[in-house]
Order: C-alpha cells, then structure tokens, then sequence
C-alpha cells in the first residue's frame, strides 16, 4: 500500500499540502461557491436566476459591461504597446536597474495615492493646465479628470509598470545570438523584430495582455475618485459596489461579480485559444 | 551584391578595447579568397572577439577591415552579409528546417521558386534532407549543427565565420562533423574563419592557423609549421609540447641543453648566445630506452592503448611527461631519452 502510494509520488511530504489546500478552500473556493449560489437566491424572492434576467433586462447595469471594456481593453493595449519597445531598449543597457526601478515605483505607490496626486496635477488648477495656460499652449483648461480620461491615465500609469515587468521578463528570455544571427543573414531593425522577436514573443505577450487586462477590468478606485462613477466611467465593480453598499442587496452584487467574472475568463480563454496557433516552444537557440 | 569573388580580406591593426581592457591588440591578416583560417588560442585570448568584430557584431576601436579595396568595418553585420555559424547555433526555433536556412534568400528577396531551390541543394548538401519540415528543437545536436552550417552557406556569402562550432557536441560527434565541415568546404571553396581552443580541430582543418594570446598574435603559419617548430614557448606548450624545462643552453657546434642533470642536444628556435634557455619536448617524443640519459623515477602512468603516458621526476626535481611503450609501474627507475631535433631550444 504505501509503496503503491510512493510509486505515484504521495508519501509523508505530501502532508505538507495540507495547510495550503485548507487555505485555498476557505479563502477562495468557499467564498466563491457562496457567491455563486448566493447570486441564484434574489433578494425579494422568486426565480433562480431573477438576479441575471434583471441585469441583461436593465441598460443602467448591462451597459457596465461594454464601459469597462471601454475602458479596459484600451489601456491594456496602450500599456503593452509601450512596454515592448522600452523592454527592447532596456535589455541593451548595461544597467538597467535604475530605470527598471523607476518604472516600479507606481505600483508600490497603491491606486488611491496616485489617483490623489492625478487630482492636484492634472485638475483644473493643476501643474499641468498652469503650465499650458501659462505659456498659452490652450486656451481653457484641458479635462483630464472625472471623466474617461482620468479613468486612462490613471490605470495606465499604475498598470505599465506591471505590464513592463512582465513584457521584460518575456524579452530577456529570448537568446540575444537569435537576433544577431537574423543581421547576420542580411534583416534589418524591423525585418529582425518581425520575423525573429515578434513570434516569439507572441505567446508572452498573450498571457501579459490577459493578466494586465484581468487588473484593469477590476478597476474601481481610480474609477471612483477620478471617473464618472455616475456616467461613462460607471464600469462593473461600481455596480457591485453600489448593489451591495448601497441597496443592500447581496444577492445581486454577488450575481454582478459572477457576470464580471466570465467576463473575464471568456475574454482569457480566447486569447489563450488564439495562443495555440503560435509558436510556444523555448525562445533559446535550442541545444547550448 | 557581388561580394563573393573577392580576393583577399585584409584585416589592418584591428583592434578592440572593453573599458580599459584591450580585447584585441592590433591583428594584421590576409585571409585569401578559398582559403580557411583557424583562430586558435586559450579561452580569454580574444579570439572570439576577433570573430566578433569581423562579423561586425561589436565595433572596432581602431584599424580596418577591407575586402579587397572596399572598407567593410564601417558597415553592420546585415551589410557585410557574412555567414556565421553560432556555439549555440542560434537556430530560429519557431521556424521549420526549411525555413530557417531559406531566412537569408528571404531577406534578398528572392523569387520564391529559386529559395526553394537552393534551399534543397544546401540541404542535400550538409545530408539533411527529408528533415526539412521539423523544429530546430526536435533535431538531435549534430543535425542543429548542419541546419547552421546550411543556414550561413546558402547565400553563398564571400566568407563563413564558425564561432567554436563543435564545442556543443560529443567526441564521436565532433570527429564526424570535422569532416563534414573539411568536406563542404572543399565543395563550396568559400573562405572560412574557425574559431577554436582545441588545436586538433584547428590542426586538420585549416590551410593557415593563427595563434592568439592576450589579444595579440603570436604565429600564423600553416599546421605544419605551427606542430613542427612554434616560433614561441607559449605557443609550444599549447600546440601540446607539454614539457617546457628551464634550462641553461651552451651554443658551441652543437646546441647543449641540460634536462634532469643529462646533458642532451637539442634544436635552436631563437637562441643566439649561450645562457637561461627553455626545452620545449613533446611527452610522445620523451620515451624510455634502456640507454637514455636521462634518470628518472615513474610517478604516475596511464594506459593509453597502444603505449602508456605518464609522469616521472628527475633527481633535480624536474617533472617529465613520457611516453613508454612497455607498461611502467609507480616508483620504478627508467632512462629517457629524445631526438635533437625533437628538442625545441628558445631564449628564456
């Protein structure tokens, strides 16, 4: 028995799992089988699925939807598009760790203190509209808060860092003598970045795409303090939030964050299903 | 571009320095048009360097490269359209066998019946054919290595760089693919520059060896010269003269060099005066005769086969390395003895 059991690969370290197994059940199976079952028993009765056939049957919550997307889909675009070409340049420095830290300094700021300092720079009376009225650059102030924009920028300047992490992280693994060998064979910038980066990259670039699209599509602080929490910028987890903080009305929060949820994995498993008609093997030069 | 019918590469006091560091200190070679040139040398030697800056992956510091009377070091490596073969074979691992050696003639813009076309040969030609659809990834070392071979030929470039190219490989394998690069260079006659630190490899391949040290060359000459008669003692320890024995030599008719206590003849490299000399001796031409001079006792030995090697110390202290062709044991007393002419004498 326990050599049957060795042989496939369960002996006494195996208990160590345990904890971990614990944990993963109590804090995020558990509490999401709740949700799930919590979001079938509405609030005032009725059918199973009043929750969903009131949200698709409402435009003030189903619009959520195509706002954050708005909002999400975008940025994560922006953010990525700039992180490949500064991963480029930043594998070529021969220290890097300056910039690199730079860069990094956002995340560790959090969401809500960027979106405070966004308020005194980019406001009305903010640094930015002095400078540009100052120098008669605009003649009114230009909006860059509470609306979509602030909403932009804002996940922009608190997801690059994350989305640049990881693009670099894809583009230091890809064997330098690769490229050099493509100039070798005759390619120039451009032919080399597409024929030898690019497919190889790709597949990094799908995952990056779906984890920083995953945290933008959460979005609800800078949404909150620096959008229209009320109009264009009212994405999904405010309806949630409001739903539950403000109706009291748990059920339907908890349908609103199911939807939000395959949402989510729809769009992942998407890219992902794109992904395997890629290339994925190794980036290096194969036997080294 | 018709750069292929050149005539000779010329490389003029190239040099280049990392920070302070002189990498390569000013090689001066003429590398004619078929033929191949090992760049030999100990890791650190600036060889790899030197291969570098020809292939114009790394800049110069100062001198020039010129194909015939065409500057070529101001060019990048895409302009110079060299073929290089990687240690690591720097095969694009998301394309097919065919299309990685078809990548070049893509990048001419060729028409695509002619890519096709010359892809084939250059694979019948390095024995890969039928391999043509698979991965880099799911070919063994040896079938990478003649991807990377095809890959650099098949634009028919005026001249092929190999980067220690067999260095990856096993014995077996490096042997068999020894003669795979001598056979397609004799077929294809493109001029050839060899990186390596194996001087066997070095040794079979190439018309002409450059010997490299500390950034600076130290002989170029043709294999035989170089296993012969190493114009330096350096150069002779690596070219295998295991033996390099400090001792005082005394010019008169003949050459007198004194090893382990024993007067011996030997040969002069570069001794003009009598004084501090040092005795370069191959160990297979330091072997045990009943009648040596030499005096010794046997410290380690090893079977070789054929013949045993091993180390003996002389009673001055002197370490040997020999050859015997009877087996010796640990401890035992032998005589040594060797040919003058097989005794390189130079001026310490």
């Amino acid at each position: 028995m326990k050599d049957a059991l060795a042989r496939k690969g369960i002996d006494g370290v195996t208990l160590l799992l345990l904890p971990a197994v614990f944990f993963v059940f109590a804090l995020f199976i558990y509490p999401f089988l709740y949700g799930l079952f919590l979001s079938f028993a509405p609030k005032d009765g009725g059918w199973w699925l009043g929750n969903y056939a009131k949200f698709f049957s409402d435009p003030f919550l189903y619009d959520t939807i195509g706002k954050t997307l708005l909002v999400a889909v975008p940025v994560t675009i922006v953010n990525l598009a700039c992180s490949v070409p500064v991963a480029l340049r930043v594998r070529l420095m021969l220290k890097p760790k300056l910039l690199t830290t730079i860069l990094v300094i956002p995340i560790t700021l959090g969401t809500v203190l960027v979106a405070e300092g966004m308020l005194n720079y980019f406001g009305p009376r903010g640094w930015l509209n002095r400078f540009l009225m100052e120098f008669h650059l605009v003649s009114e102030p230009l909006h860059l808060i509470h609306n979509y924009w602030g909403v932009f920028l804002s996940l922009v300047i608190t997801g690059f860092p994350f989305t640049f992490l990881l693009t670099l992280s894809y583009v230091t693994g890809i064997d330098p003598a690769l490229e050099q060998a493509g100039a070798m064979l005759g390619a120039r910038g451009w032919d080399r970045f597409r024929h030898i980066l690019m497919p190889l990259l790709l597949p990094g670039l799908m995952i990056t795409f779906c984890l920083s699209f995953v945290q933008a599509f959460s979005v609800f602080p800078s949404a909150v303090l620096l959008g229209a929490p009320a109009g264009i910028t009212r994405v999904i987890s405010v309806a949630a939030y409001t739903a539950a903080f403000e109706e009291y009305d748990y059920s339907m929060a908890s349908a609103i964050a199911m939807i939000m949820a395959t949402v989510q994995v729809g769009i992942v498993a998407l890219l992902l299903g794109l992904q395997s008609l890629f290339y994925s093997g190794p980036a290096g030069g194969g036997k080294g | 571009m018709s750069l292929r019918n050149f005539k000779a590469l010329r490389l003029d006091a190239m040099s280049r320095d990392f920070g302070s560091l002189n990498a390569l200190k000013g090689i001066t070679l003429n590398v004619e048009r078929g033929e191949f040139i090992a760049l030999l040398g100990p890791s650190g030697c600036g060889k790899s360097t030197a291969l570098n800056c020809l292939a114009g992956l790394l800049p110069l510091s100062s001198g020039s490269i010129w194909l015939d009377d065409k500057r070529i070091d101001t060019l990048g490596p895409e302009g110079r359209g060299f073929g290089m073969v990687f240690q690591n074979y720097a095969l694009f691992p998301h394309m097919s066998v065919r299309k990685n050696i078809g990548f070049g003639l893509r990048m001419q813009n060729r028409p695509k019946d002619e890519i096709a076309r010359r892809v084939e040969e250059a694979m019948r030609l390095v024995r890969l054919t039928n391999q043509g659809d698979k991965l880099p990834g799911q070919l063994s070392g040896g079938q990478q290595q003649r991807v990377a071979i095809a890959r650099a030929i098949v634009v028919e470039p005026p001249l092929v760089l190999m980067d220690e190219p067999l260095s990856n490989l096993d014995a077996k394998l490096r042997l068999e693919m020894r003669a795979e690069i001598r056979r397609i260079h004799a077929s294809l006659g493109c001029a050839t520059i060899y990186v390596t630190h194996d001087q066997d490899e070095a040794l079979s391949l190439a018309d002409r060896i450059v010997v490299l040290r500390d950034g600076q060359t130290r002989q170029i000459g043709t294999p035989a010269e170089l296993y012969g008669r190493p114009a330096h003692s350096d150069v002779a320890e690596f070219m295998g003269y295991r033996n390099i024995i400090k001792t005082a030599a005394i010019l008169g008719a003949n050459l007198e060099v004194t090893i382990g206590g024993a007067k011996l003849w030997g040969t002069s490299v570069d001794i003009t005066a009598s004084g501090d000399a040092l005795a370069a001796i191959r160990p297979e031409d330091l072997s045990v005769s009943s009648d040596g001079p030499i005096s010794a006792i046997v410290q380690t030995a090893e079977y070789r086969g054929r013949d045993f090697f091993g180390v003996a110390l002389t009673q001055d202290g002197t370490e040997l390395y020999f050859r015997s062709e009877r087996a010796v044991r640990q401890g035992e007393p032998i005589r040594l003895s060797a040919e003058p002419h097989r005794i390189l004498v130079y001026a310490a």
